[in-house]
């Protein structure tokens, strides 16, 4: 084996290695973590960076070939469309109505704040009709 | 060093999966059936490493769309129940006049 050959194991291994452990402490934290909200965060390391790293260490070991290419398109898929559904899914949750854990005390403030912005949006509608 | 990553993978997907089963919410199980799918993708491209035979990217990249999709289909149809209805709030769902809205997309 050459030195290249050498570096090219080495880089692979650390990002194969990166990339698992990164899937592991994702899985343990959605097991583990007591609310929804932090279970976002949980997931969100897998969809990003073990993913990307698990990727990469497969691109490296799979050298200039097609695989490569294929391998570059499922990472850039993956790359967009988990972020989006994470959103989407939390998203979902937030208009169905639930707060994070010890939020509650900040339900009647975001009444309020809706309550103002559709006040404001009365007027912005009008902005002549108390002056006429 | 693609048996590490299997094994990786196969832990975290059964962790994901108690997850699933136990999760107290719906948007829970939604969260980790979507992660589940993710895990999913890089289990099938690396056990192609793993066995020799890298043309399973191929299915591992139809399962990527098939995931993306299912996933906001599922979450349409919890909010709308409905998936091909195209109308844009609720169906029943009262608007600030009090009156249903009607936006005169009929199914």
């Amino acid at each position: 084996m050459t030195a290249l050959d050498w570096i090219v194991e080495i880089a692979s291994w650390i990002a194969i290695l990166l990339g698992s452990a990164f899937l592991i402490i994702g899985a343990i934290g959605t097991l583990r973590f007591p609310d929804f909200w932090s279970r976002v965060h949980a997931v969100s390391v897998t969809d990003s960076a073990g993913m990307l790293l698990l990727t990469l260490g497969m691109c490296i070991q799979a050298g200039f070939t097609l695989i490569t290419v294929k391998l570059i398109i499922i990472g850039v898929f993956l790359f967009i469309t988990g972020p989006t559904a994470t959103h989407a899914v939390a998203n979902a949750a937030f208009v169905s109505g639930f707060l994070p854990k010890g939020a509650d005390k900040f339900r009647r403030v975001i009444k309020l704040a809706d309550k103002e912005a559709k006040i404001a949006k009365k007027r912005k509608r009008s902005p002549l009709k108390g002056k006429l | 060093m693609f048996a590490v990553a299997a094994i990786a993978l196969f832990i975290g997907m059964i962790l994901v999966l108690i997850r699933l089963y136990a999760g107290p919410t719906l948007y829970d199980r939604v969260l980790a059936g979507n992660a589940f799918g993710t895990y999913t993708v890089l289990f099938i491209g690396n056990l192609g490493f793993l066995m020799g035979r890298p043309d399973f990217l191929d299915i591992a990249l139809l399962y990527a769309l098939i995931n993306f999709v299912g996933t906001i289909a599922i979450l349409k149809y919890f909010r709308y129940r409905a998936i091909g209805d195209t109308s844009p709030t609720p169906r029943g769902t009262p608007t600030a006049n009090g009156k249903l809205k009607d936006q005169g997309y009929k199914s």
